[in-house]
């Protein structure tokens, strides 16, 4: 005879409903212990070609967050960070991004996103009024467009705008002196690459008049090869050229156009290449590249910029990146602002952070400002130099003016009808 | 548009030369990869979606091979030898296993391995991008031929394409175990049944185009940055090339892949922000007017 199972409940049935229901009423003391710690959401790239980039983000953000929750977290509770790969891709971003508010519990987003995937985070921070910070996205238009502002967005990164009046009037001087009058440039072909060339090209002209541009090219965004922008660039034999092509897309540009004997037939000025993830792979970094910086840890030339970047490298055995000191900043800044307002509430760091000046290794002049009317970064060193092929590979950084940059900017947004 | 930079292109020898060969760099590459997918596919009668892997890893294995021992020779060597290994082991263990399968199911696992393998390189060398270098002996000034900029690396980057493509050619018209591999490419069964080994040609078939792939990734990895997932990019335009010059077919390969050159290297001059969508245009007259492709026969 076969033993069957008796119709109703067995055993083991309620055993298991016995334990879900412990749980349940246990759940609330769970919870309570849990709101202790606050969670915050990071959409970022961690595979594919700018990979590299994302986890230097990542690693700044948990350098920080390290000393941050020892010394008490935000208003008393410890940050648990929640970091998810986006694949670069927008759509994955702004997806990844509800998701950590709306199923992770996330109370404060970094969106450490290209600015391709920075625009579609925005919109998710819009929809859910969630407190965000844009570590990345160097777009000017994402905090100088009126249309783009929302009261719980903020941007931790440097601004398009700014590399380009301070690349501008680098330029020009050299262009001046050396007698540079034909340029051509060449771009990624996106949001970025379009803008920042322009706004390249627009102060370059204002403070060099003379200047004709003969040639542009817009190769797409991670295009394996390059030579036949770089033959078609030999062709209209330009005396400088401009690039903002950026990361593994810069150096393979480089070795290409190196086999072709580019950078001896012209000054080449390439806003992306004084930054340790470029400046290490090359194996044959042409000498004299005019670069804008940044991260480097000479420049700022003070002992806290050289520690900060030393510390980095000590625990991950890399140099940090330009994303890396955008990200740190980022949660200095959510620090600092929590502090001011004694709360770990979205909006009430928000309110404490806008126009909020900290102490910061990478300010100009050791500060830097979170801007209130725009809610974006400014007072960080910006400046230019020429490469070297080995350390410290930007020997003088020629700074910037922060003065020259505010009145050329707002003259900027009122062309552009942002004010 | 700019069709007098292109017509004025074509009016100088200097910039003929330049483009020329700057279209022969990037259709020569092209060719090694879509020559393998399309030999597998003649063959074997599969479309290998993960032969991109195969080109990455040819560039991986180069830079490793040239960072230990700093010879060049040695590091195609080992760029090749290695991904022909890696075909070999992929074809026995995994692909032999759908043949006979639904192409979804065919998809689904090349599609997997485009994954599997990327992360193994990402396992292995880093998600970082790295570059290898150009080696000291070609670290010279590029020559000028009829005042054209020509590289000397991409002279033997050219010649030893065209030196693969003729050993394949004559390979499989004139010699027993090209004819072989005709054969089974045609009649599997008959093949088998005349008491050659068929598991064997495939898996070799396989491993060569698994090493085509490598090579082009090799000669590459000079020039490109390494990263993982950098066969992606490159299999959609083998892609295009098969497509074009017809799946199956070695010469189409050779033609579409210089074809697609051609018109990068040409179109970046007369229609700079439509360069790609030209590549894509071409492709449909080409299916429109031929839709086996332009050496592609048809399908009894």
């Amino acid at each position: 005879m076969t033993r069957t199972r008796k119709p109703g409940v067995s055993r083991r049935a309620t055993l298991a409903m016995m334990g879900a229901g412990a749980l349940t009423f246990a759940s609330p003391w769970l919870a309570r212990a849990q709101a202790k710690t606050i969670k915050i959401g990071m959409p970022t790239i961690l595979s594919g070609r700018v990979a590299q980039l994302g986890t230097s983000s990542r690693n700044a953000v948990m350098l920080e967050i390290e000393k941050v929750n020892a010394a008490g977290g935000l208003a008393g509770r410890q940050i648990e960070m929640v970091i998810r790969d986006s694949k670069g891709q927008p759509q994955e971003a702004a997806r990844v991004a509800r998701e950590l508010v709306n199923t992770d519990g996330c109370e404060i987003l970094i969106d450490a996103e290209a600015s391709s995937g920075a625009f579609a985070v925005h919109e998710v921070a819009r929809d859910l009024g969630v407190l965000c910070l844009h570590t990345n996205s160097e777009t000017s238009a994402l905090s100088a467009d009126p249309k783009q502002h929302i009261p719980n967005a903020f941007r931790t990164a440097r601004q398009g705008v700014h590399d380009s009046i301070v690349g501008g009037s680098y330029a020009a001087a050299i262009a001046k002196a050396k007698g540079l009058k034909k340029w051509a440039t060449c771009s990624p072909d996106y949001a970025y690459g379009r803008d920042t060339t322009g706004e390249f090209v627009t102060y370059l002209k204002r403070f060099a008049p003379d200047i004709e541009i003969i040639s542009e090219s817009w190769p797409k965004l991670f295009q394996p090869d390059y030579t036949e922008v770089v033959t078609k660039i030999l062709q209209a034999k330009p005396q400088a050229l401009y690039s903002c092509l950026w990361g593994g897309d810069l150096t393979s540009y480089i070795d290409q156009a190196n086999i072709y004997a580019l950078f001896s037939q012209m000054e080449v000025f390439a806003v992306n290449m004084a930054d340790y993830t470029a400046l290490t792979v090359v194996k044959n970094l042409p000498k004299g590249i005019h670069s804008g910086n940044r991260y480097i840890k000479t420049y700022p030339a003070t002992p806290e910029n050289a520690a900060w970047g030393d510390a980095y490298k000590a625990k991950y055995n890399e140099y940090p990146t330009n994303w890396s000191w955008e990200n740190a900043t980022a949660i200095m800044l959510l620090a600092e602002a929590s502090k001011k307002a004694n709360s770990a509430d979205g909006k009430k760091i928000a309110e404490a952070m806008r126009g909020l000046k900290i102490k910061s290794p990478f300010g100009a002049d050791g500060t830097v400002t979170m801007r209130a009317e725009d809610q974006t970064l400014v007072g960080y060193a910006i400046g230019w130099g020429t490469t070297i092929p080995q350390e410290p590979y930007v020997p003088q950084v020629q700074a910037g003016d922060w003065k020259t940059i505010f009145e050329l900017e707002a003259e900027w947004k009122k062309s552009k009808g942002y004010t | 548009m700019d069709l007098d930079a292109l017509t004025g292109c074509l009016a100088s020898s200097a910039c003929l030369v330049t483009q020329t060969t700057s279209g022969f760099i990037i259709g020569m590459l092209l060719f090694l990869v879509a020559v393998g997918l399309t030999l597998i596919f003649g063959v074997l009668k599969v479309v290998n979606f993960s032969h991109g892997a195969f080109y990455m890893f040819g560039a991986y294995f180069a830079m490793t091979a040239y960072q230990l021992s700093g010879s060049f020779a040695l590091a195609m060597l080992c760029g090749a030898a290695g991904t022909a290994i890696l075909g070999l082991i992929f074809e026995r263990v995994f692909m032999s296993r759908v043949y006979g399968a639904d192409v979804l199911m065919q998809l689904l696992v090349c599609y997997a391995f485009v994954l599997i393998f990327d992360d193994v390189v990402r396992m292995i060398w880093g998600p970082e991008f790295k570059s290898m270098g150009m080696p000291a002996a070609f670290q010279v000034a590029p020559l000028f031929i009829a005042g054209g900029v020509v590289p000397p690396y991409y002279l033997l980057l050219i010649g030893v394409a065209l030196a693969a493509a003729m050993i394949l050619g004559l390979g499989l018209a004139r010699t027993r175990i090209g004819k072989v591999i005709r054969a089974a490419a045609h009649n599997p069964g008959m093949v088998s049944a005349l008491g050659i080994n068929t598991g064997l040609i495939y898996g070799g078939v396989f491993a060569l185009g698994g090493m085509l792939a490598g090579l082009a990734g090799a000669l590459a990895a000079p020039v490109r940055s390494l990263t993982p997932g950098m066969g992606f990019s490159v299999l959609i335009e083998s892609f295009i090339v098969t497509v074009i010059g017809g799946m199956g077919s070695i010469l189409g390969a050779l033609i579409g892949a210089l074809l697609i050159g051609l018109i990068r290297s040409f179109g970046s001059l007369g229609f700079p922000l439509f360069t790609e969508g030209l590549m894509y245009l071409f492709m449909v007259i080409v299916l429109v007017s031929r839709p086996t492709g332009l050496f592609g026969k048809e399908v009894a």
